[in-house]
């Protein structure tokens, strides 16, 4: 198949960037989009050229390390795909491409279509764990766990932190990334120590990074790649709800 | 040139109890006095994040490195199937010793006693601590932790999350590094390639790195320095490691010093997707678990082109079942992939490469029903249709092997330290625990062991014994001197100016290593390699092209510096297969071999762990640790 790309190029966060058009015939519809990549920047390199910088590494689809927008959609056409997992076959023949890095403003362009995702690391860090040392720990087995929270907490943990929900939500909010974390915490037994504290920080640290807020499109959920759901932002919503209305009564009860 | 005699420094005693004895008369210090200390850990993966944060917790100041943007893309994270304890949990019979066992014999006899015990005995540990983080293991009904079974052992010891236990292994380590990142008592630098180790005085003093950003050559310094940098399966081009993960790291501390044992000890994993262009990039692994459920064949005729529906039961050979009626399906990873080499060698092998054999999981949905396999395999099927475009729920899939692991690395003392002196290295990136075949489960029991439970230990009775830099050293000469070098060998890279592009070069060493130095050696062959790997240098050093400058974002750059690596490293391979005159574990000489196309080891002569040191004129030297079983009996694997 031959195809036409429209690849967004820029040096990096302080220059300006511009669209180019590279042309490519002969693709196999059975490789990968990134083994595509890999052609074109192969063809680039021979010719001098600067190549395309993208950001990839285990090309199984769980790293996050990948993600860029294809025809306005993070990670493109296929539902439930990760960019590395997209193969071909998803386009047709003379198809024209365009691929823009994921825009926002909390994630800078670093080069063409690779952005810096720093502020997720922030916002765990400012909370997405539970405070145990290493050697601290009771025997595994004395915390038993209904199988459907297990389930659960598994579900809303698969999250892999490529930025795709952040990319397709028009505020640019990180509440799916967010929530997710805050969720699979919640859900289990661990977590529960530190639950009030770790979604008002998390929050905290979010809103500061400068992420946008959420009006509930589902934008975010229906373009994971990993299927995190919606109902992981209301669990977050829940839990800060019950955490500020908690500290809203103890205030009121020690005011009393 | 050094002369080394190398030495385990496994104390003595009782091995059931060694370690706890050992513990207890390691050298301690309290937060205050570790808070002098300053800890360089590179790599972020299990091993370097459960370090990075137990270090960190115990007072030091960490500074941890990775090439990646977060300490959550590492390689570990592709992890699938699964993690061994020895718990216990289905009464099955399991204990330490029995890990301990299985994990010696998995791998055939090559490892060290002392390591292997210690690795069972924290495998309890380990799982006591990911349950306390919030790991999400899968469970039973009843609210316990569940367990499935692995290749190579006859118990349910393998604890999971789906076929994404590596991910959520390390997303705890992960998180455990972020709440010590929060504390400030690690710094994180995201987008550093470590370019060299220094040493002051016979130390490891600290390092150079390359901001992958910006292209800054800077140096650190440090008062000690802890590799947890991977393996080196990239070295076969394919392989089902990820794009980035190199031998840079640990061949710039071999280069300075640090011996590297068993090189030729590479993993080739029996289920993977196989190969079907010349644009192929990277291999997908899927999980052994599923040889849990799914059965090996390949048509009893050769050039059968048949569908497999087609294929009535009688004419096909399960060969697994056939030739291993103890183990099956689950024999351990060697065996598995040198059985599926050899139907396909014969011509029995399928699809349009015929190099590839099915995995049948007809079987089990008919008995367990589609659910229960969705529910267990279900994210390794969908991987499986997407890559494929075919639905394995409907036809078996199609497999072969492929590289997945290195068990060589930097060789270590019981104390995971180096022949250099302050230089550690743990999880893959080290030789210790595996032998000459790793069992499947076992890595990242041994990237978490090393971490969160072994160097927080060694590493502190190390330092408790030095008196710290407290400051920074890197205007010492040896600081400026390795800077200059980094500097100078890039600019040389920047120079070449050829026609290929360096991916070119790497596909060309790959195939050179795969056939030579894969699934089956033989003399000849391994002389060929190391006839035709000095030519794929000068190929790298005359012919690529690195456009743009090294001062920015340069991905063509970074993966040079890498290959560059590769390409000595895979002179040393071939020179360490070509030494090893017997067959163990995934190292086969096809000169060594029973009637039965089994492994043929030759314990009177080579019951060593071979260490090579690095010189830039001559070949590698070897220097031998003998390895000594006084506990277990040596004998010839059967898993019949």
């Amino acid at each position: 198949m031959n195809i036409n790309l429209k690849i967004w190029r820029q040096s990096s966060d302080s220059e300006n960037g511009n669209v180019r058009t590279y042309r490519l015939e002969n693709i196999d519809p059975n490789i990968s989009f990134l083994e595509m990549l890999d052609i074109l920047n192969i063809k680039l390199v021979k010719e001098k050229k600067d190549p395309v910088a993208f950001d990839h590494d285990c090309r199984e689809g769980i790293c996050g390390s990948c993600g860029f927008m294809i025809n306005g959609q993070p990670h493109g056409p296929q539902k439930a795909t990760t960019v590395c997992q997209l193969h071909m076959r998803a386009f047709k023949n003379e198809d024209d491409i365009l691929l823009e890095p994921f825009r926002a403003e909390s994630f800078p362009v670093i080069k063409d279509l690779s952005v810096d995702r720093k502020a997720f690391d922030k916002i765990i860090s400012s909370g997405g764990y539970v405070s145990t040392n290493t050697g601290e720990a009771p025997e595994a087995n004395s915390i038993t766990i209904e199988k459907e929270f297990a389930d659960e907490a598994f579900l809303s943990s698969a999250c892999i932190g490529c930025g795709a929900c952040v990319a397709a939500c028009k505020n640019s909010s990180a509440m799916l990334f967010t929530s997710a974390k805050v969720a699979h915490l919640s859900l289990l037994p661990q977590g529960q120590k530190e639950a009030k504290q770790r979604v008002t920080n998390m929050v905290a640290t979010m809103d500061e990074a400068g992420f946008g807020s959420c009006t509930n499109t589902g934008a975010c959920s229906a373009e994971c790649p990993k299927e995190i759901g919606q109902i992981n932002i209301a669990r977050l919503n829940q839990e800060y709800i019950s955490s500020t209305l908690a500290g809203f009564l103890k205030k009121k009860n020690d005011r009393n | 040139m050094t002369d080394y005699n190398l030495f385990s420094k496994a104390p003595d005693g009782d091995l059931y109890t060694k370690w706890e004895d050992y513990k207890k008369s390691l050298k301690k210090l309290s937060p205050e006095e570790a808070n002098n200390y300053k800890v360089i850990v590179i790599g972020t993966g299990l091993a370097g994040a459960s370090a990075s944060a137990t270090l960190a917790e115990q007072g030091f100041n960490v500074h941890a490195f990775s090439f990646h943007e977060s300490p959550r893309r590492a390689h570990s994270i592709a992890a699938q199937g699964g993690i061994n304890a020895a718990k216990n949990y289905k009464g099955d019979g399991d204990s330490v010793m029995r890990l301990f066992y299985d994990t010696i014999k998995g791998g055939d006899f090559r490892s060290r006693e002392d390591n292997v015990y210690r690795l069972a005995e924290i495998s309890k540990n380990i799982i006591d601590q990911c349950v306390a983080q919030g790991v999400p293991f899968a469970r039973e009904y009843g609210g316990l932790l569940d367990n499935r079974s692995f290749g190579g052992v006859q118990v349910s010891r393998t604890f999971y999350a789906r076929g994404q236990t590596g991910q959520q292994l390390l997303l705890g380590a992960y998180s455990a590094l972020s709440r010590q990142l929060e504390k400030k008592k690690v710094i994180f630098y995201p987008r550093h390639d470590m370019l060299d180790v220094v040493l002051v005085d016979g130390k490891a003093k600290g390092i150079v790195t390359r901001n992958l950003i910006d292209g800054e050559i800077k140096t650190h310094s440090a008062d000690v320095v802890i590799l947890a940098t991977g393996g080196y399966s990239n070295v076969y081009y394919l392989s089902t490691n990820a794009m980035a993960s190199n031998v840079t790291a640990n061949w710039r501390a071999h280069r300075k010093g640090a011996l590297f044992a068993n090189p030729s000890f590479t993993q080739i994993h029996p289920t993977c997707i196989p190969v079907k262009n010349d644009f192929q990039s990277k291999l997908t692994l899927m999980s052994e678990s599923l040889r849990n459920d799914g059965r090996v064949w390949v048509p009893k005729k050769k050039n059968d082109q048949r569908k497999p529906v087609d294929i009535p039961e009688e004419e096909r050979d399960y060969y697994l079942e056939r030739i291993y009626p103890a183990f099956g399906n689950l024999v351990p990873r060697d065996v598995a992939s040198r059985r599926a080499k050899e139907v396909c060698d014969e011509g029995r092998g399928i699809g349009p490469t015929g190099f590839a054999v099915y995995l049948d999981f007809q079987k089990a949905i008919e008995e367990k029903g589609e659910d229960f396999i969705r529910e267990k395999y279900g994210n390794l099927f969908d991987m499986y249709q997407n890559i494929t475009d075919e639905n394995p729920y409907q036809t078996p899939m199609k497999i072969y092997p492929a590289v997945h692991y290195t068990m060589g690395g930097l060789w270590v003392d019981y104390n995971l330290m180096t022949t250099i002196e302050g230089l550690f290295s743990i999880g893959e990136s080290n030789f210790s625990d595996h032998g000459a075949n790793r069992l499947g489960a076992s890595a990242l029991m041994q990237g978490l062991a090393d971490g969160y439970f072994v160097i927080p230990h060694t590493a502190m009775d190390f330092l408790a014994k030095e008196a710290p830099l407290m400051k920074d050293i890197t205007d010492k000469k040896e600081f400026k001197e390795a800077e200059e070098k980094t500097k100078n060998e890039i600019a040389k890279l920047m120079k070449v100016d050829g026609k290929l592009a360096v991916d070119e070069v790497h596909r060309e060493l790959g195939k050179i290593v795969w056939d030579k130095i894969g699934m089956a050696r033989n003399e000849s062959g391994l002389k060929e390699a190391l006839s035709q790997i000095p030519k794929i240098k000068e190929s790298f050093w005359n012919d690529i092209s690195i456009p743009g400058s090294e001062k920015d974002v340069n991905q063509e750059l970074e993966k040079a510096l890498r290959i560059k690596d590769f390409i000595e490293l895979a002179e040393l391979m071939a020179y360490d297969a070509l030494d090893r005159n017997e067959s163990c574990g995934a190292h086969f000489r096809e000169e060594y071999q029973t009637d039965e196309n089994e492994a043929e080891r030759n314990d009177e002569q080579y019951k060593y762990v071979a260490a090579w040191d690095y010189s830039e004129s001559e070949n590698p030297k070897l220097f031998k640790e003998e390895l000594r079983y006084d506990n277990v009996k040596l004998k010839t694997r059967s898993y019949k």
